[in-house]
């Protein structure tokens, strides 16, 4: 029984990191349907945030929690910027966007290299995170925990800017009929490129929160990318509780098969699953219906 | 009452279709390709450099299928590195379990080296023989992509869906490798090939000879693909791309068409891995990727992706830029790749090909070509004609 | 007069809650040229979506006596049933020829598919004649003027060798003179085709309808010749825009 809790927290640990690299893309590839491979650079931009900020400020790692506002900042304007410069000038081509932005993440790879090294650094978790707590005899990793709160408050706040502020309702206005939106009034460009900075900059969030479990390297957003796409391909276009829900179901998946067989096989169940999840609904968990063609 | 329509003057008549010298040019062109590649190059390039190409004239064979099916067919494959690793990792299989058996032993090295147990998995026993091997490094590849394409297409996932998945396919089967280290060599994937049906891989004369192999097969594969671009199916795969609906209410399942072109393009990359291993010697999993299998598209969209000789061109092109400059100047390297892909695949997106097309249909046709067009009187004319 | 009896029973069609087409019978004998006219939303393009399997539909739809309802698009098109699109969907990058030589194509074997086309088909050699596209064989689709783009798709039926047209709106766009020649086009297919046009326009239904049915939120308001519909009462009070009287009924 233990173990099967344990493995339980484990896979919802998972999910939670799966979850905050994806939630940046429910928006930027959810709503705009922009496929952005240098998605995980952002995600790397905001880890080497917080190391920077933790070297240079007090190198304690409270700096961590300090991180959180500039991360999504600097992430949300190299986003912004890329927006700017390229993604608006391909939204009616989506598969090349997604090579361009490609391009981009191999510059920004190597931008890292040349400024902080090719060789990974660490930030220092703060204390508190560092133990595990233990509860009704189930051992659960500090870190994790923090990182799952961290994703379910970045959700939180996500749905309440697109439920209740104006600039959500502009956002949602604009993804379900951009024409009618701009003859309404709406600057649709710049709501893209707003979406697009908070898109990101949920990136940069997710970045710090990656330092809790991993190495920071050049490199470090491209493990997680393909995944996180996964992530919203299952769940949905366009449909936040569904990239939530598969987040969560894939995270225990996996971390299930990884119990019964290994890592590396875990990995392969899983795109069999998805394969085999798509054939019952293509159009991933949730869908919106539309009568147009195509 | 008439008919509907009283066969015209020029129906049902063969039309001209193009000019002689039209015709001839791409023979010609395949002539010129034979000549530069069988001929000319084994003569002016030293061994070590005949070895090179031959390496990006595989990588050229998986861009031929990758115009085929994402120039044509608009699937976007980020995962021909899967079927490029499959091909690969069958023939070198077989030349593992050769090279075992000229040395006296029972299994191949690294197993000695890293199994935990003394016999050869069953997985690999078929693979000692041959034919079998040679089989499985095309029919491989084409199974998996027939399967993945036929639950892939039945269901209607496409554009970036497709191209998310097939990449997932990349991650997760060099993954699977890695991990298993006793079985496929792991990360260092299978090395040290020594034999090649027979013959000696470190005797120039024959890396010779599996240049040749790789350049006639890069030829004929190329003839292939031509015939299926001007063919009737390649005409039908453009108007899927297009408009995959209405392509279904003309009475065809346009997931057939796709799954013909990506199984096709599947199985030359398997047959592009099999040739790579006996130049190169080594097949692993750093080589077949997400970011390798995203590097095969590279070539050919900076060549042109819908054209063949600009895929293939630009395959070589990139593979040759990649080793040459990635040794000297490693840092500028990765910019100039990033940036060569931002600017062609976002400003030009026909390749290189299209420049000098873009200046051909300059020349040709100055005028609003609308203009030109007789609209409604045609029809009229077409109707009185009949009714009368 | 070749061809089947398109026969529609109790068709119904639900998109989360919203019944867009509500148990509607319709008869359309081989040879006819029916026009479907209603209101925005009456669910005339819903019809012929169920009827050619692009949306799920309950009911019955028999085309002679084939069953329609439950068979993939490609399979109903197979039958002898082509459809255009109020958007005229011609493949852009194609020529005019490849487009009809497709369309005639459906059931060709492999091997002529892997082959270079070389003889123009009779088929397609007498669309091109009545769309009176013959002069602009060789140029992309992409390049037609909007109403040449609707005759290239009535073409592509025509090669498709389809006994039954759906044609949804086939002249909106249109100049006052492409929509003659469009009329004219539809009468002479007309002669060996069954037809059924989509259409807004009461004066492009006048010159050429045989029969028309009225469809007004999902349902059958009114069927019958020109005259008959034009006298009923109902069809009257729709279309003079009090529409609720009659929806409340229904």
């Amino acid at each position: 029984m233990t173990v099967v809790l344990n493995q339980s927290f484990t896979g919802v640990g998972i999910g939670a990191v799966l979850l905050l690299v994806a939630l940046g893309l429910t928006l930027t590839f959810g709503q705009m349907g922009v496929i952005n491979m240098a998605h995980g650079e952002f995600i790397m931009a905001g880890a080497y945030t917080a190391y920077v900020l933790q070297r240079s400020v007090d190198g304690t790692g409270l700096s961590l929690l300090l991180a959180l506002p500039p991360a999504f900042l600097v992430a949300g304007t190299i986003g912004a910027l890329l927006e700017w410069l390229l993604v608006r000038r391909l939204y009616a081509r989506p598969l090349d966007t997604l090579l361009v932005t490609w391009g981009v993440s191999l510059m920004l790879q190597q931008l890292a290299r040349d400024v902080f090294g090719a060789p990974n650094v660490q930030t220092r978790a703060p204390d508190l995170l560092t133990g595990n707590v233990s509860v009704a005899g189930v051992t659960l990793a500090a870190n994790r925990l923090a990182i799952l709160g961290l994703a379910l408050l970045s959700v939180l706040a996500l749905t309440l800017v697109l439920r209740l502020t104006p600039l959500g309702r502009r956002i949602r206005a604009v993804v379900q009929n951009r024409d009618l939106a701009e003859v309404s009034g709406i600057a649709t460009e710049r709501v893209d490129r707003t979406t697009f900075f908070i898109g990101s900059g949920l990136a940069g969030v997710a970045g710090v929160a990656l330092t809790l479990v991993g190495p920071i390297g050049p490199t470090m957003g491209t493990n997680y990318i393909v995944d996180a796409f996964l992530v919203v391909v299952v769940g949905g276009i366009g449909q936040l509780k569904g990239s939530v829900i598969t987040a969560f179901a894939l995270g225990v998946l996996q971390s299930v098969l990884e119990y019964s067989t290994t890592v590396s096989v875990a990995k392969v169940a899983v795109l069999v699953a998805i394969v085999a999840f798509l054939q019952w609904r293509p159009q991933g968990l949730y869908t919106l219906r539309t009568r147009s063609l195509a | 009452m008439t008919t509907t329509a009283p066969p015209g003057p020029a129906s049902a008549t063969t039309r001209p279709r193009a000019s002689t010298p039209r015709r001839l040019r791409a023979p010609a062109a395949f002539l010129l390709g034979a000549v530069l590649l069988l001929g000319a190059a084994p003569l002016a390039l030293p061994d070590s450099r005949l070895n090179l190409l031959a390496k990006y004239l595989c990588y050229a064979i998986v861009a031929v299928g990758v115009s085929l099916a994402w120039g044509r067919g608009g699937l976007l494959v980020l995962g021909q590195g899967v079927f490029f690793g499959l091909g690969g990792y069958a023939m070198a299989m077989h030349l593992k379990l050769a090279d075992a058996a000229t040395a006296g032993e029972r299994l191949p090295d690294f197993m000695l080296l890293y199994g935990s147990s003394d016999t050869l998995p069953w997985w690999w026993q078929p693979f000692a023989d041959p034919a079998f091997a040679l089989a499985m490094t095309v029919l491989l590849p084409m199974t998996v992509a027939g399967l993945l394409g036929f639950l892939v297409f039945r269901r209607r996932v496409k554009g970036a869906y497709f191209a998310i998945l097939s990449q997932a396919l990349a991650a997760a089967l060099s993954i699977w490798l890695v991990g298993q280290q006793a079985t496929t060599g792991g990360t260092n994937g299978l090395t040290g090939i020594q034999g090649f049906f027979g013959y000696d891989l470190a005797d120039p004369v024959n890396q010779r000879m599996v240049y040749f192999v790789i350049a006639v097969a890069l030829l004929l594969l190329m003839a292939a693909a031509r015939q299926l671009f001007v063919s009737r199916y390649g005409e039908l795969l453009v108007a899927v791309r297009d408009s995959e609906e209405r392509v279904r209410f003309l009475g065809y399942d346009p997931a057939n068409v796709k799954l013909v072109a990506y199984v096709v393009a599947a199985g030359m990359a398997g047959l592009a891995g099999a040739l790579f291993v006996p130049a190169v010697g080594i097949i692993s999993p750093a080589l077949i990727g997400i970011v390798p299998s995203i590097g095969f598209v590279i070539g050919a969209a900076v060549g042109g992706r819908a054209s063949l000789v600009g895929a293939v061109l630009g395959a070589v092109a990139v593979a040759w830029a990649q080793s040459t400059l990635s040794d000297a100047f490693p840092a500028a390297w990765t910019y100039l790749q990033g940036l060569l892909f931002v600017l062609v695949v976002g400003f030009l997106p026909g390749g290189l090909a299209s420049l000098g097309a873009l200046r051909r249909t300059r020349r040709r046709a100055p005028a609003s070509v609308r203009a030109a067009a007789p609209t409604t009187s045609a029809v009229a004319t077409a109707s009185t004609k009949e009714t009368a | 007069m070749s061809g089947a009896a398109l026969t529609v029973r109790n068709l119904r069609v639900t998109f989360d809650g919203f019944t867009a087409v509500d148990g509607v019978d319709l008869d359309i004998a081989p040879g006819d040229l029916r026009f479907l006219i209603g209101p925005n939303g009456a669910g005339k393009t819903t019809l012929v979506d169920a009827v050619t399997g692009l949306v799920r539909a309950t009911g019955s739809v028999r085309f002679g006596d084939e069953e329609l309802l439950g068979r993939p698009v490609h399979r109903i098109a197979r039958l002898g049933i082509g459809r255009t699109f109020q958007t005229a969907t011609v493949f852009e990058q194609l020529t005019v020829e490849q487009n009809l030589d497709i369309a005639a194509g459906a059931g060709r074997g492999a091997w002529t598919m892997l082959r270079r086309r070389r003889a123009v088909p009779e088929r397609v050699e007498r669309a091109l004649e009545t769309t009176g596209l013959a002069d602009l064989r060789d140029r992309p689709a992409g390049v037609l003027a909007h109403g040449q783009k609707q005759w290239l798709e009535i073409g592509m039926l025509l090669v498709q060798d389809v006994r039954l047209l759906l044609l949804d709106e086939p002249v909106a766009g249109m100049s006052h003179e492409e929509r003659e020649a469009t009329g004219e086009l539809l009468r002479r297919v007309g002669e060996d085709h069954t037809v059924v046009v989509i259409e807004h326009d009461m004066d492009f239904m006048r010159a050429f309808a045989r029969s028309v049915t009225v469809l007004h939120a999902g349902k059958v308001l009114s069927e019958g010749s020109v005259a008959e519909v034009r006298a009923d009462a109902e069809v009257q009070e729709v279309y003079l825009g009090r529409a609720s009287v009659v929806a409340g009924e229904g």
